[in-house]
């Protein structure tokens, strides 16, 4: 019984350290990597700082100091808001951060449901459908789907349904002339929904579905195989014949008593898929010119822009570190047997 | 590349060096993993002889031909000409040689520490250093390896072999994971107990007796993660964080080639058409070197 509270704990903890061990992670990036404190201040503060603005910003960050100490300098930053000045925006990294990632929290729900959607679908009907003509189809579809880059599908989706056919937008997050539902969450799908605004909702849904779709062929193509090979051995299992031969409808069978089983290795996938989709947005939102945090980050990549790439990777590794956790909860809730063999 | 934690359950504890033959036969059973290989063989021999047999090798450095520019594809031409004038066929080939450079350099440097740090941890399990090289993969797969690499890749400048390392860094926990989680089963099969008996030194252990039986989803992973690296450098050089220019690389050239859509697909389209099939046949290879070790055929 204790199992699973030891075990809730355990991963808790481990997200701890994780998050201390990428808090190092970053310093280093942040204060080792760029060089020496002169090349890091004129890194932070663009190529045209005076000499007198490098100094200060070198006693500032205390940059002369032993690194343990810079280190704890910085952490101290992090925890009290003062992430530093953006060399583009010229506000906190931090006030960017907040504005900038709902719209990618936006796209990343999306990309996730529609990564269900289909792949589970797929998943079981290739699997219950083993070396039929459907599974090849699937095969060969989930085969295409890990081999062409997301950036690429954008640009193709773009192009055909959004520019040719003119089905869907090509950029942006609303249509001109849409005021964006009332600032709640920042999620137009959430403020949408709540403050009753549904023709923002759905003009916001609208623009979410290429760019969602683009970032989520990938992973389902690899879920729909995790899921197939699992749907493959589980049916072969004993429990399976014992089900069909008390008469379980095929569907019943297939949708609740084997998916169940077969969805655990699919669901730790997904989770590092969807949380992975703040790191690969970045190609997909700078095509489609979203207003997301994986755009603001690329921005402050090519122009060098020092504290927001910090920020980036920050908050990005604290996002995945989170979802995985969360993932961990999940699948030890629907598998008993991974509390008991990590809750010792 | 995940699933492969399922995959290695397949593995059977057996000797691979003495069964060969066995191992060819599954593998030539697979005609999608056969394709696969053929055209990976195929690929590496056009990248390597890139000079000799591209048809204008002079349009893989810096070389500029207005009269001839953005011209569809023809027979002096199969893949039609740039906004240069540069030959877009012989830009692909010579972008294979960057492509599998970044793959066997990314893979050269990461595969080998991964894998020794993986097989040390997971034969001193519980030991502290043990703890402490698993926690350390642990942290640097809380990064996505694109995030990783494009902050790695900014910070410093953008040469090849920054790019590389900064793929690297992101790469190597992968390895040690997985060789860590099955290095800690096998520890305790019979034969590796038996040789301890013997007095067999740790290293030998790890090295001759554990180590063989990875190899199987080691290689899996290996060919699977080759099309992943492809992947990511070229999303690198799509943002410009890659190879500098007049460095012929696929990503760049979707990149670039993709103003040029509709009218002028052809720039685009072939380089990302060599990107698909690279990716795909290292999926295919993976898929048949999987099936090779696992104990049944599907």
């Amino acid at each position: 019984m204790n199992y699973a509270v030891n075990y809730v704990l355990k991963r808790l903890a481990y997200g701890i350290i994780s998050l201390f061990g990428l808090s190092i992670l970053v310093f280093v990036l942040a204060r080792v990597l760029p060089g020496t404190p002169v090349d890091l201040a004129r890194l932070a503060l663009g190529p045209n700082a005076s000499i007198s603005a490098i100094n200060t910003f070198i006693d500032e960050l205390h940059l002369n100091a032993p690194l343990p100490l810079q280190y704890l300098y910085w952490i101290e930053g992090i925890f009290t808001g003062n992430w530093g000045i953006s060399l583009v925006t010229k506000r906190n990294v931090l006030t960017d951060v907040i504005e900038f990632l709902p719209a990618t929290l936006d796209l990343l729900i999306m990309t996730a449901i529609i990564i269900l959607l289909i792949s589970v679908p797929l998943g079981l009907v290739a699997g219950r459908m083993q070396n039929t003509f459907v599974d090849n189809v699937i095969r060969v579809i989930t085969y295409v789907g890990i081999a062409v880059p997301s950036f690429v599908v954008a640009i193709l989706l773009q192009l055909f349904l959004g520019y040719d056919l003119h089905l869907f937008p090509i950029i942006g997050q609303l249509s001109p002339g849409i005021a964006p539902p009332p600032h709640i969450t920042g999620l137009y799908l959430i403020d949408g929904l709540i403050t009753g605004d549904f023709g923002a909702w759905v003009n916001a849904l609208w623009h979410l579905i290429l760019p969602s779709f683009s970032l989520a062929l990938g992973p389902i193509a690899q879920e729909t195989r995790i899921l197939r090979a699992a749907v493959v051995e589980n049916q072969n299992r004993d429990f399976t014949l014992a089900e069909t031969s008390h008469g379980l409808p095929e569907g019943l069978l297939t949708t609740r008593y084997l998916l169940k089983p077969s969805i655990i290795p699919m669901l730790t996938v997904y989770a590092l898929d969807v949380s992975s989709v703040i790191a690969n947005a970045f190609l997909v939102e700078l095509i489609f010119d979203w207003p997301g945090f994986s755009r603001y980050g690329l921005n402050a990549m090519l122009s060098k822009d020092l504290n927001a790439i910090i920020a980036v990777v920050l908050v990005a590794g604290i996002l995945f570190i989170i979802a995985n956790t969360l993932v961990d909860f999940t699948v030890s809730r629907l598998d008993p047997r991974v509390s008991e063999e990590m809750g010792d | 590349m995940i699933s492969l934690v399922e995959y290695s359950k397949d593995v059977k504890f057996s000797k691979i060096a003495h069964n060969y033959g066995k191992y060819w036969y599954k593998f030539r059973n697979n005609k999608l993993s056969l394709l696969g290989l053929g055209l990976i063989i195929l690929f590496i021999a056009l990248a390597a002889l890139a000079p000799w047999i591209s048809p204008y090798p002079s349009s893989a450095g810096l070389y500029v031909n207005f009269a001839n520019s953005l011209k569809p594809p023809s027979l002096a031409h199969p893949f039609g000409t740039d906004e240069l004038g540069r030959d877009v066929l012989t830009r692909v080939i010579f972008g294979f040689r960057y492509s599998f450079t970044l793959v066997g350099v990314v893979l050269g440097i990461t595969v080998i520490p991964g894998v020794t740090l993986g097989l040390v941890a997971g034969y001193y399990v519980k030991r502290w250093f043990s703890v402490l090289i698993m926690r350390m993969a642990d942290i640097f797969v809380a990064v996505p390896p694109l995030l990783l690499a494009l902050a790695v890749a900014s910070v410093m400048r953008p040469t090849l072999l920054h790019v590389m390392l900064a793929i690297s860094l992101a790469w190597w926990p992968w390895y040690t994971r997985l060789v860590y989680s099955q290095t800690t089963t096998i520890r305790n099969e019979d034969f590796v107990r038996a040789a301890r008996l013997m007095g067999a030194s740790p290293i030998h252990i790890m090295f001759s007796e554990i180590l063989p039986n990875e190899l199987g989803s080691i290689l899996t992973k290996i060919s699977l993660d080759a099309g992943w690296v492809i992947l990511i450098g070229a999303a690198l050089s799509f943002v410009g964080l890659g190879a500098p220019p007049p460095t012929p690389d696929l990503g760049t050239m979707i990149s670039e080639g993709s103003i040029y859509l509709p009218n002028f697909w052809w720039i685009s389209v072939f380089p990302a058409i060599a990107v698909v099939l690279v990716i795909l046949a290292f999926n295919l290879l993976g898929d048949g070197i999987r099936d090779m070790f696992s104990s049944s055929i599907r």
